[in-house]
């Protein structure tokens, strides 16, 4: 499985080298690879169908338990099997929709890329590994999205993918690391077997709540669902993958994958079918009023994307056998929606209902596949679409507690659903011609993906029995944890579900005749749109970017003292909540302090406040000059007479750097305002405390003195010096002291650098 | 002595710091001063403070017998005093081109390079 991922990444950065090499061929060659990946993914069905899911595993960060690890199932497969067949038919349609281009290599680049990702999430067996895969998605969907990039809708749009799924991927991460502390295991194919200790553990919820907002917002669940349609910014071929198959069923896979360790739980069976309710409902009126044909599918995809959700929150056998019957059927019938759209923009330059029609005679090929494919979403029997709607219809019953207003729900939210699809099917090819006289049947490569997938779509309602059982069995079982035997017919009978569909199907009807005149009644209600949640993404994105500038403005100010202050201040204040909640302060015993030991230390403190006090350069260096002195004596006094030798030398010299160069300066003015002095006091005082006590808490603490010892025990017989801490400097850390010293030749060439630079005023010297 | 001494550094620091934090550039130079000066006793603290002499090996003794003053923090201390004075010298060279350049010795009217 790791190859069949790897190939795909391979292809993409192959890309654009193959259609340098091969030109109009490259297309179809690139589409081979996941063609091939399809072919051999079939052949595994077998296998799977006989309940033998195949894995493999490497390590990756073994210290963390995170592995690399792949696991075929029936779930995985169903996906991979989309993913790579869609993959391939929408491969090759882009080389046509996009033929003369030169944007064409990217885009078949990105396409790979976002493939190989997909293909390792849906196969992924680890909770790292599919986060992973997650956000490679996310990332590579952003490049498709914003393909125009010279556009700035696509740019923003792009963006704003990437943000609400970015956003909710963490959240998810967060999430499967509270479930993989809950289950003991990051194992996603383990999970199930955990679901007791996980559905009993605390961190359950937070974990539950956490993966749920990652889902949604993949999957484009109320009140996220405002990224998808501006998705629509995308081409065509990249709508249609992202769409139908793969990148917001990503949700779907997660739940469903999850759906044995957190399933069944009452805030489960809430959360996920109100927001799968909500979202089929929202999606389902919002595609009715549009009359952009892509805008319209994109909002039916939103209501479809709902309807799976609710039918996992479901949980059960029947909704099992929906949820994956329907998820077939979308990835079917919508992809080739929207590639058959993409070519009636192709062919007659615009996707407004209210500008086509009458284009079967010219477009008869798409003109087909649009329509077998419209009529699956709208349930008509004998399409698979028609199978999926019974199933649902029965699974709906089952939802706990609520099943009358879900029904009901769900029974306006599939008319509005079939009104639209009556929309999509209908307007563009019958009625009279307009103005898009020149419009003629798209290239090959244009009606071969559509076709292609309406044909499966029909086959697939007409026997389902012997083609969709294999892929959906598994696939339930998967989802549910356990074997669920799925048996379909073409013809379930005259069961109360056939009656909901026919009675839900002539509300379709009633809708459809009347969609001018509900939109001209409804267009005064079209402002309330703007209030959407897609408002309070850009308060919140205007918000971001305000708050930026403020702390911006408020700690990149390019004043040094506030620098100084908040590094100084937030230091002492982190250092000392460190230190004051660990360590209890005490004075140390004994000691005692000399009269001459005292007079010294006054002396330093007078010294330091006459620093600060000083109206002249000069009394300041003085009295810097006397505090270093003090430093000297108390080197002296405690017994360290090297130290003293060379602060009393130093501070010498120091003193008199200080008058040669400082003479000339003004008086050291009162600069700041004096309730900056307060604040920087208050900093300051805070700062010392700390200090102190840190000094008191430090020697308090044993003295820890192998290293004194060591060097007193060798000074002599191991360097033969006397003094020991000359004989460290000159001999144990001889190299310090050569750093030490070159430190002072850069000082001093530093010096002499800037004594010879003269920017102006040559006749004043230092 | 190791309380007073915990006293003065906290002092220095204190001044130190407020210094630092002042707009003159005459004052930034004198608040690193104070600085460093309480950090060589800081270091010097560490090693505990006590009268017991000198880390010097008497004549005719083979090694250094206890009590005696801890070596190390002092070699430390040592490299420390040369290091800053090195820096020092640098920064006292660079502050004055700099005023003689800007004409100014507020730091605030420094944001700019091209004065």
């Amino acid at each position: 499985m790791l190859t069949s991922i790897l190939l795909l990444f391979a292809a993409s950065s192959l890309a654009p080298l193959a259609h340098r090499a091969l030109g109009k061929r490259a297309g179809v060659c690139l589409a081979a690879v996941p063609a091939l990946l399809f072919a051999h993914f079939v052949g595994q069905l077998g296998s799977v169908t006989a309940g033998r899911a195949s894995a493999e595993s490497w390590d990756w960060v073994a210290g963390l338990g995170i592995r690399l690890a792949f696991h075929l199932d029936g779930l995985s497969l169903l996906f991979a099997l989309l993913v790579t067949g869609i993959g391939a038919l929408v491969l090759v349609y882009g080389a046509g929709y996009l033929e003369g281009d030169p944007r064409l290599p990217r885009f078949s680049a990105a396409m790979l890329f976002f493939m190989a990702a997909m293909l390792g999430l849906v196969l992924a067996d680890d909770a790292i590994a599919l986060f992973v895969f997650w956000e490679l998605t996310s990332v590579s969907s952003y490049l498709l999205i914003g393909f125009d990039h010279e556009q700035e809708k696509a740019r923003k749009s792009a963006l704003q993918a990437l943000f609400v799924t970015g956003a909710g991927g963490l959240a998810m991460l967060a999430g499967l690391l509270l479930l993989g502390e809950a289950a003991g295991t990051l194992q996603l194919s383990a999970l199930g077997a955990e679901a007791a200790r996980i559905q009993g553990h605390s961190l359950h919820l937070p974990a539950l709540l956490l993966i749920l907002l990652g889902a949604f917002t993949k999957s484009a669940q109320f009140p996220f669902h405002f990224w998808l349609p501006g998705a629509m910014a995308a081409p065509s071929p990249v709508s249609a993958y992202l769409h139908s198959a793969t990148m917001v069923k990503a949700g779907i896979y997660l739940l469903a994958r999850l759906n044995p360790a957190l399933g069944g739980t009452d805030a489960w069976h809430y959360l996920v079918i109100l927001a799968g309710a909500t979202t089929l409902v929202t999606g389902a009126v919002l595609a009715y009023g549009q009359t952009d044909l892509k805008r319209l599918l994109a909002f039916t995809t939103v209501s479809a994307l709902g309807t799976l959700t609710l039918l996992v929150g479901i949980s059960t056998e029947h909704s099992a056998r929906a949820a994956m019957a329907f998820l077939l059927v979308h990835a079917l019938y919508k992809a080739a929606l929207f590639l058959g759209v993409g070519a009636i923009d192709h062919e007659a330059g615009t996707r407004d209902v209210r500008e086509l029609g009458g284009l079967a005679r010219a477009m008869p090929l798409t003109a087909f596949a649009v329509c077998a494919s419209a009529l699956s979403m709208a349930g008509l029997p004998p399409l698979f679409g028609y199978v999926a709607k019974e199933f649902f219809h029965e699974a709906k019953q089952e939802v706990p507690r609520a099943a009358a207003w879900v029904s009901t729900a769900s029974f306006f939210g599939s008319a509005l659903v079939a009104a639209a699809a009556g929309l999509v099917a209908w307007r563009p090819f019958f009625g009279r011609r307009r103005s898009q006289l020149s419009a003629h049947e798209a290239p090959p490569a244009l009606w071969l993906g559509p076709v292609l997938l309406a044909l499966l779509g029909v086959a697939l309602g007409l026997f389902p029995g012997s083609l969709a059982v294999p892929l959906i069995q598994p696939a339930a079982s998967a989802m549910r944890g356990e074997p669920t035997v799925v048996e379909l017919a073409p013809w379930l009978g005259l069961s109360p579900a056939l009656v909901q569909s026919l009675l839900m199907l002539a509300a379709g009807a009633v809708l459809y005749a009347v969609h001018d005149r509900a939109l001209a009644a409804l267009a005064p209600l079209r402002g309330l749109a703007k209030l959407g949640p897609d408002r309070g993404y850009q308060a919140l994105m205007a918000g971001l970017v305000a708050l930026a500038r403020a702390q911006t403005r408020a700690l990149q100010n390019g004043v040094l003292g506030v620098y100084l202050l908040v590094t100084i201040g937030s230091a002492v204040a982190l250092a000392g909540y460190a230190l004051f909640s660990r360590v209890a302060l005490a004075a140390p015993a004994g000691g005692g302090v000399r009269l001459g030991e005292a007079a010294v230390a006054l002396a330093m403190v007078v010294g330091a406040i006459a620093v600060i006090r000083a109206r002249t350069t000069l009394i300041g260096v003085a009295a810097l000059g006397v505090v270093g002195y003090g430093v000297a004596v108390i080197f002296l006094l405690f017994g360290g007479p090297d130290l003293a030798l060379t602060q009393f030398a130093i501070e010498t010299l120091s003193v008199l750097l200080f008058v040669l160069v400082l003479r000339r300066l003004p008086p050291m003015r009162q600069l700041s305002p004096p309730s900056e002095h307060l604040r920087d006091g208050f900093v300051a005082v805070a700062g010392g405390l700390f200090v102190t006590a840190l000094v008191l808490a430090a020697t308090a603490t044993p003295h820890a003195t192998p290293l004194r010892d060591w060097f007193a025990a060798n000074s002599l017989a191991a360097a033969n010096g006397r003094n020991v801490v000359n004989v460290i400097l000159v001999d144990f850390r001889a190299f310090d002291t050569l750093g030490e010293i070159t430190v002072l030749a850069v000082a001093a060439l530093g010096v002499a650098a800037l004594l010879r630079l003269r920017p102006e005023d040559r006749k004043e010297s230092l | 002595m190791t309380a007073l001494l915990a006293v003065v550094i906290g002092i220095l620091y204190g001044a130190g710091l407020y210094l630092v934090m002042r707009r003159s550039i005459v004052k930034l130079v004198l608040g690193l001063g104070l600085l460093t000066h309480a950090a060589n006793l800081l270091i010097f603290t560490m090693g505990r403070v006590s009268r017991d002499g000198a880390p010097i090996v008497p004549p005719g003794a083979a090694e250094l017998t206890a009590p005696y003053s801890d070596p190390v923090p002092q070699a430390l201390v040592l490299t420390a005093i040369v290091i800053s004075f090195g820096v020092q010298a640098f920064l006292l060279v660079l502050v004055k081109l700099a005023h003689r350049a800007t004409g100014t010795d507020d730091l605030d009217a420094l944001r700019s390079t091209d004065q």
